[in-house]
C-alpha cells in the first residue's frame, strides 16, 4: 500500500538560479545539497510545512539521464513552459500573489475565482508552471 | 466574491511582511510599521493576524528563529547568530530557541552540520538509488 510521496522532481536549466528562486523568492528549506562531482549537485527542497516532501531540483545535463539530443530538446521544452509540475497551496492566495509578484515571480494568472477555491499560475526561473490555490 | 475588497490594506499588510523579512535582524519597531501603513496598531495586528496566521511580533520572532537555523547550520558561532538575527540577548535568543525546536541553538547546530558532514562524506545515502543510477553517480 503506498502511503506518500516524498521525493518528485522538477526539471531545471540551472541549479544556483533555482536555489534562489525555490530558496529565496518562494521561502522552500533546503534539505539536501551534496556536491556530486565537477558541475554535479543533489540538490532537494521541502515546501516550508512539509518537511517529509523533497523536491528535487534536477539539472537538465547530457548525461546517463538525458543524452545530448534529448537534453536538448528537453531544455527547450522546459523553457517553452510546456510542463506544470503541480499545485502549491497557501493559506491567503490575495497575500501571498502579492508577496510573490514583489519579489519578481512572473505570474501568467492573477488570483481568480475557480469552484474549488481561488488560483493562480506562475513560472518558476525555468519556466516550469505551478498553480497556487486557496481552498475555500 | 469580489477578490479584493481591501486590497490596498492587503498590500500595505504585505509591505510590512515583506519589511520584516529583510530587516528582521534590525531593531524593528512594529508600532512604526503600522504608523507607516497608516493602521492603527490594533488594526493593523488584527489584519495581518488574518493573512499570516500570526501576530506581527509573532512573526517576526518566528523569521529570526528560522534565520538563525540558517546561520547555526552555516556554522556561525550562537553568539554571533543571535546578535545578527536581532536578539538582544544571549539567554532569551537561546530559551526561546529551545522552546520552538527543542533543542539549544549549540545542539541544533551540531546535528545540521552532523548531517551535512554525513551528506558530504557519503552522498548516495542520501539519495533515491534509483536517480543515482541514472545519473551515473552510483558506479563511482
Amino acid at each position: 500500500m503506498i502511503t506518500k510521496m516524498n521525493h518528485l522532481s522538477i526539471f531545471v536549466l540551472d541549479q544556483e538560479s533555482a536555489f534562489d528562486f525555490y530558496v529565496n523568492k518562494l521561502g522552500f528549506k533546503v534539505n539536501t545539497d551534496a556536491e556530486m562531482g565537477p558541475g554535479k549537485r543533489w540538490l532537494t527542497v521541502n515546501p516550508p510545512d512539509q518537511p517529509d516532501l523533497e523536491i528535487t531540483l534536477m539539472l537538465i545535463d547530457d548525461g546517463m539521464m538525458f543524452d545530448k539530443d534529448s537534453s536538448a530538446k528537453m531544455r527547450e521544452l522546459v523553457k517553452a513552459g510546456t510542463f506544470g509540475f503541480g499545485v502549491f497551496q497557501c493559506d491567503d492566495l490575495k497575500a501571498t500573489y502579492e508577496e510573490l509578484k514583489a519579489k519578481g515571480v512572473e505570474f501568467s494568472k492573477p488570483p481568480t475565482e475557480e469552484f474549488y477555491g481561488y488560483e493562480a499560475l506562475f513560472k518558476d526561473d525555468s519556466g516550469n508552471w505551478f498553480s497556487l490555490g486557496q481552498k475555500k | 466574491m469580489e477578490l479584493y475588497p481591501r486590497q490596498y490594506l492587503y498590500l500595505r499588510t504585505v509591505r510590512a511582511k515583506l519589511f520584516i523579512d529583510e530587516n528582521f535582524g534590525s531593531n524593528i519597531d512594529l508600532n512604526k510599521i503600522a504608523d507607516e501603513a497608516c493602521f492603527s496598531k490594533f488594526h493593523f495586528a488584527r489584519l495581518f493576524r488574518s493573512i499570516y496566521g500570526s501576530t506581527p511580533h509573532q512573526y517576526l520572532t518566528h523569521v529570526r528563529i528560522e534565520r538563525s537555523k540558517e546561520y547555526l547550520a552555516d556554522g556561525q558561532t550562537v553568539a554571533f547568530v543571535c546578535y545578527k538575527v536581532g536578539f538582544d540577548s544571549l539567554s532569551s535568543f537561546t530559551g526561546l530557541f529551545k522552546r520552538r525546536t527543542g533543542l539549544t541553538p549549540r545542539q541544533y547546530q551540531i546535528d545540521r552540520l552532523n548531517f551535512k558532514e554525513a551528506v558530504a562524506e557519503k552522498p548516495l545515502h542520501h539519495i533515491p538509488g534509483c536517480f543515482a543510477e541514472k545519473k551515473g553517480w552510483k558506479s563511482k
